[in-house]
């Protein structure tokens, strides 16, 4: 399913730090390797602070990592010059979390659908209208919102235009940070279901991050789960509910609340909370809350390993 | 224990933001109030509390709370009630702290206010709900300040406080929203625990119907402020009767649901 052919973007051994008061240093992102392919959708998960949007920063050029390289179609990124920079962003969208705080409330909807063809000269004034009529369409919004204000939309409907907006450049890459997670469980549906026919459409790679492990395994392709800036299991969707095997992966599987759960069913959740990213041991990240902790988790951190094709984990219970 | 009967919930000229809500709820019962953003879920709590905000009041209906008549009460008397027998839990209760205080200086005020003990008895108090909260280092979290405390124990400070006086009815406003979901397991496992202690009623508004649905007896779902759906865990989820709900239910996503992709 997955060729190395078929990378659009590729992060290699990216890190990131942050410098903390009191001469400290915060790693975001330590030793990072993925892949994003063609057409298909990679899901972050992990719990806040865990360096998930850190990371999408990254792959879109809002931040340079402190060392490691991306690559896209093998040309690396990181360091073209700035006027270069600019035009490959083209390639590379974002969808954000609250639409409206994104979105300049003076400004109309036709104006705020076609602002980056305009910015790249790839459009003419006169073609405006046509164009903007074309995005709503795309995203199956009426005409009559051409001229009205974001505030007087809903917010699965600003949510539709801010997708409008990504795509209006035809970017190979569609990044969604928590594009979903304000809204509520019906609207959320409707706008999965229609990235994933503009996915089918024009053939687009999206990186979705999200808490919520069901939603990220109903859609996409490949799902990296991340702790304390670590990757600690790459993994195909469908796989998530059978073959998951990193015990962080299985307590995120284990917090979640089913409709169809019965009361007396447990909730096999994991104790304590996420250490402080300033202070990490040496050793696995996840040590302090795994019930598996052994000896030579404490002292050498586990690698990302193939357990089968397509599916890697970091624990020293597996390979 | 208490019988809401009609209530309507106005906020100034608007129409009802809350329509004849009907609910009878026993001891030591759970009720989930389940609903998208703006249906008037928080609102109906509010009005039981009697902290609607602003401009809202109760343009028609009855609150009685063992008993008694609550729209008949009092400020005065109404505010005797709070804090000792119902008792509110927020979205995030760290909001509800004052940030340039130290947390036990807050709930030794708060224990005090409420009944006559000393400061070092309502401190060992203090210290005694914490610890059974299962924050471990009850003394330390008392000489932190808000911020310093994640998001998780925040959380379980606010439902110490809240359970500090034994209330018989706990009102809780999207208690696991603004959290991790490791930690929201927790709470809602802890929630549940205090149920089982100390008999406590529980209302808890969420927009999570897979919380929702775990922790009620009785679930009710609520669409522009009138009532779509009620009955007991079982009537609701496997059988409801409005559209509504079940194009709620099914938009939930599971990990045995729909894929979009193969």
């Amino acid at each position: 399913m997955f060729h190395e052919s078929d990378v659009v973007l590729k992060a290699n051994h990216i890190v990131k730090q942050f410098s903390a008061p009191g001469k400290k240093v915060l790693t975001a992102c330590s030793d990072i390797s993925l892949n994003v392919y063609k057409g298909k959708t990679l899901g972050i998960v992990g719990e806040s602070g865990c360096g998930k949007s850190t990371l999408v920063r990254m792959l879109i050029q809002m931040d340079a990592p402190t060392s490691g390289e991306i690559l896209c179609h093998g040309r690396d990124i990181v360091h073209l010059p700035e006027k270069e920079k600019r035009l490959n962003r083209q390639n590379m969208q974002m969808v954000f979390q609250d639409p409206l705080a994104s979105f300049n409330p003076k400004m109309k909807i036709i104006d705020i659908l076609t602002e980056p063809l305009m910015n790249f000269k790839r459009l003419k004034k006169s073609e405006k209208e046509e164009k903007a009529k074309e995005l709503l369409g795309m995203v199956e919004l009426s005409e009559d919102f051409l001229y009205r204000y974001p505030h007087s939309m809903s917010g699965g409907q600003r949510q539709r235009v801010g997708i409008a907006r990504a795509l209006s450049l035809e970017p190979e890459v569609l990044v969604c940070d928590e594009a979903t997670s304000a809204l509520d469980v019906s609207i959320q549906k409707t706008i999965i279901e229609l990235l994933v026919k503009l996915q089918k459409e024009k053939d687009i790679s999206i990186v979705f991050i999200c808490h919520d492990i069901a939603l990220i395994q109903a859609f996409a392709h490949q799902i990296a789960v991340m702790y304390l800036g670590h990757i600690v299991e790459v993994i195909p969707g469908e796989a998530v509910r059978t073959r998951a095997v990193h015990p962080y992966t299985q307590a995120l599987l284990g917090s979640l609340f089913s409709i169809h759960m019965e009361q007396n069913c447990e909730i096999r959740s994991i104790e304590g909370e996420v250490p402080s990213p300033l202070d990490v041991l040496e050793g696995c990240p996840f040590q302090s809350r795994c019930s598996f902790c052994g000896s030579r988790c404490r002292t050498e951190k586990p690698k990302l390993r193939e357990i089968r094709p397509g599916h890697q984990a970091a624990c020293h219970r597996f390979g | 224990m208490l019988e809401i009967k009609d209530l309507t919930v106005r906020y100034g000229k608007q129409e009802p933001t809350v329509e004849s809500f009907q609910l009878s709820m026993k001891k030591g019962e759970i009720v989930s109030i389940v609903g998208e953003s703006g249906s008037g879920k928080t609102t109906v709590i509010r009005a039981v509390l009697g902290a609607l905000p602003g401009s809202g009041y109760i343009s028609a209906g009855e609150i009685y709370f063992q008993g008694e008549a609550l729209t008949q009460k009092s400020g005065e008397e109404w505010r005797n009630l709070r804090g000792t027998r119902m008792s509110m839990i927020f979205q995030d209760c760290g909001g509800t702290l004052n940030p340039i205080r130290k947390i036990g200086k807050q709930y030794v005020e708060y224990i005090c206010t409420h009944s006559r003990v000393t400061r070092p008895q309502a401190w060992n108090k203090a210290a005694e709900m914490l610890k059974k909260m299962r924050l471990a280092d009850a003394e330390n979290i008392m000489k932190s300040y808000p911020h310093q405390l994640s998001g998780g124990m925040r959380q379980r400070v606010g439902i110490a406080m809240a359970m500090t006086f034994q209330p018989q009815l706990l009102l809780a406003d999207e208690p696991t929203s603004a959290l991790d979901v490791t930690t929201q397991a927790q709470i809602v496992r802890q929630m549940m625990e205090l149920r089982d202690r100390y008999e406590t009623g529980i209302i808890i508004v969420t927009h999570n119907l897979g919380v929702a649905a775990y922790m009620a007896d009785k679930l009710v779902v609520m669409q522009n402020g009138k009532v779509v759906d009620q009955g007991t865990r079982d009537e609701v989820m496997n059988h409801p009767v409005s559209d509504y709900t079940k194009s709620l239910l099914q938009a939930v996503p599971e990990m045995e649901g729909e894929r979009f992709v193969s």
